[in-house]
């Protein structure tokens, strides 16, 4: 059979992994697609190069498509999530000098309380506090931004955040240019064994189930070829699957690790697939089960209101109406192509594409499909709860 | 009179900076400024508040740079990523060749287009020298590898430079390889014997 020759961009992530392994695994091949895989220099080169053409679909912040579609970034939008690749995976770390403020000020880097953590480090840091995010169009931001003003910190007159390349990271902690940092797996754990960072939070003490990454497509494209889009669903999902079975693991890092992808050690990545960090240069170790989830509770389903969230929250931040930004960029999460991709799997989906976001305090059975879907623990740190336009 | 327009032109490369100056400078008269620090690359931008930014699309810190685009504060000027907003695709030619634009917000088309065609020209010929240095690089890794693997079948098997090279060549197109990943494989693998 001759196969679908597809052009996906990434860049180089922990959670790049479900399409890195849908075409080293065997499942793109499986759906029928050829898949070749191109390292993106920024994520803004990524979009562009996805908006352009020249790549069919990306690896991309969630936050991409919605700010497109609030006309942000680059103005013209067109760009939609057809799936989520990744719940989680960020971490907060803190130059060396602050983390021993903080030690000395008696805070216990327990590593689950984003309340404890968030109140010790606005205690303790200079102001403005300077934190380093990827993308100013990122969950980072957000997350960032929604912990600190939500424990009483004014931005932007006492936070500033500032955009640092991840690779780049620990350098501009090491020159001082920012106090802190979110960023995705490994690069925190990189700062932690370059001796120049210590981590503080994973973002999942924030909010328990916040949508990281997103697999892209332009609205053109995918009007275009929807079978193709489906079966990359599909290929894309099944590597996710796997991902998520902890006897890949070993194997996933091994690959992850390759010149061609991340070129990084595999023990280095290992700490993110199996949830227990390193988080400061003397060895103290953290798990934290829930890091990163590639797979549990319909983990990859676009759900149409975390399009919402993120609208809501970026517009509040740049000064839009945020009902509106919400009602715009609600379908850029196209949970209806999702549907239709996933029909012949027999996965069990959910029975709305909208859900109240921050409301499970535990793992709940929820209205599906197949009637035996469990949706995670998805609380915020603060108990607030995001009820979305429609259900 | 229409006000000159300011150009930034983000380069570590000092001679590759000048290089891309010289062609805006025949391309029309511009006021134009490189930067070539890229640390705080957003603010120093801001100070300046120039018409363009031209960033080589390969840069990393090109990320920063989307800060530009939330206007914040009513002093600062909305600036775009200027794609394919043009009607003849220029934006997209201009990715395509490496160099992305950043524009203030308004600026017309047609006072754009002698600055992102001179760029485009410069940003291709850059492109070319990067492949060709990268294959040249890798043939002569290649050609010291070859060499090297020639060096050990000659000992273990006593042959002249000629045979020895054969040898190889006929091992690899046998296992379906190039000469090259033969000898890579042979120099790693002896390595553990010795």
């Amino acid at each position: 059979m001759k196969l679908r020759p597809v052009s996906l961009g990434f860049i180089p992530l922990v959670d790049a992994a479900p399409l890195i392994v849908a075409h080293e695994m065997g499942f793109a091949a499986e759906e029928g697609l050829a898949l070749t895989l191109a390292r993106a220099p920024s994520w803004s080169a990524l979009r562009d190069m996805l908006r352009i053409g020249r790549l069919d679909a990306a690896h991309m912040l969630a936050p991409v498509p919605v700010a497109g579609a609030l006309g942000l970034g680059g103005g013209s939008d067109g760009l939609s999530a057809v799936s989520v690749l990744s719940i989680n995976g960020n971490v907060i770390g803190v130059s060396r000098a602050l983390a021993t403020r903080l030690r000395d000020g008696g805070h216990d880097f327990a590593f689950d309380d984003a309340r404890a953590a968030g109140l010790a480090l606005i205690a303790v840091a200079d102001k403005p506090l300077r934190i380093g995010v990827p993308f100013p169009f990122s969950m980072h931001a957000e997350l960032v931004f929604y912990w600190l003003t939500a424990l009483g910190l004014p931005a932007p007159e006492n936070l500033t955040v500032r955009t640092v390349p991840p690779a780049l990271m620990g350098e501009a902690i090491r020159a001082g240019e920012i106090d802190a940092f979110c960023v995705g797996e490994p690069w925190g754990s990189q700062a932690v064994e370059a001796e120049v960072g210590e981590l503080l939070l994973p973002c999942s003490a924030i909010w328990a189930f916040a949508p990281e990454k997103v697999l892209a497509v332009r609205d053109a494209w995918a009007e275009a070829e929807p079978d193709v889009v489906q079966a990359l669903i599909r290929a894309v999902w099944r590597a996710n699957r796997w991902l998520a079975d902890p006897s890949s693991r070993m194997l996933a890092a091994e690959v992850l690790a390759r010149p061609e992808w991340l070129d990084l050690s595999a023990e280095l990545l290992d700490r993110a697939l199996t949830g227990k960090l390193v988080i400061a240069p003397n060895g103290e170790m953290r798990s934290v089960p829930d890091l990163i989830e590639f797979h549990r509770g319909a983990a990859t389903f676009p759900w149409r209101s975390q399009a919402e969230w993120i609208a809501s929250r970026l517009a509040r931040r740049v000064g839009l109406d945020p009902e509106l930004a919400a009602q715009r960029a609600r379908s850029t999460f196209r949970s209806d192509i999702y549907r239709a991709a996933m029909a012949s799997t027999g996965a069990d989906l959910p029975g709305a594409s909208a859900k109240l976001e921050g409301s499970l305090q535990q793992d709940t059975a929820v209205a599906s499909q197949g009637g035996r879907l469990i949706l995670p623990r998805d609380a915020f740190f603060d108990g607030a709860i995001y009820e979305p336009l429609l259900i | 009179m229409t006000q000159q327009l300011s150009i930034i032109v983000v380069e570590e490369d000092r001679d590759r900076a000048v290089t891309i100056v010289d062609s805006l400078r025949e391309a029309g008269e511009f006021e134009i400024h490189v930067i070539s620090a890229l640390t705080s690359l957003a603010r120093q931008i801001k100070a300046r508040q120039p018409d363009v930014v031209l960033i080589d699309i390969a840069n990393p810190s090109r990320d920063t740079l989307e800060e530009l685009a939330l206007a914040s504060g009513p002093l600062e000027r909305p600036v775009a990523m200027f794609v394919d907003r043009s009607e003849d695709g220029l934006s997209a030619a201009a990715i395509e060749a490496g160099v992305s634009a950043y524009v203030v917000d308004g600026l017309q088309p047609a006072r754009l287009k002698p600055i992102l065609d001179a760029a485009i020209t410069r940003f291709r010929m850059f492109q070319r020298m990067r492949t060709e240095l990268e294959e040249t690089k890798r043939a002569l890794e290649d050609r010291k590898l070859i060499d090297r693997a020639k060096g050990m079948v000659m000992k273990a098997r006593s042959v002249g430079e000629d045979e020895a090279y054969a040898i190889l060549r006929k091992t690899a197109m046998d296992q379906n390889k190039r000469v090259a990943d033969l000898a890579a494989a042979l120099v790693s693998t002896a390595g553990l014997l010795s």
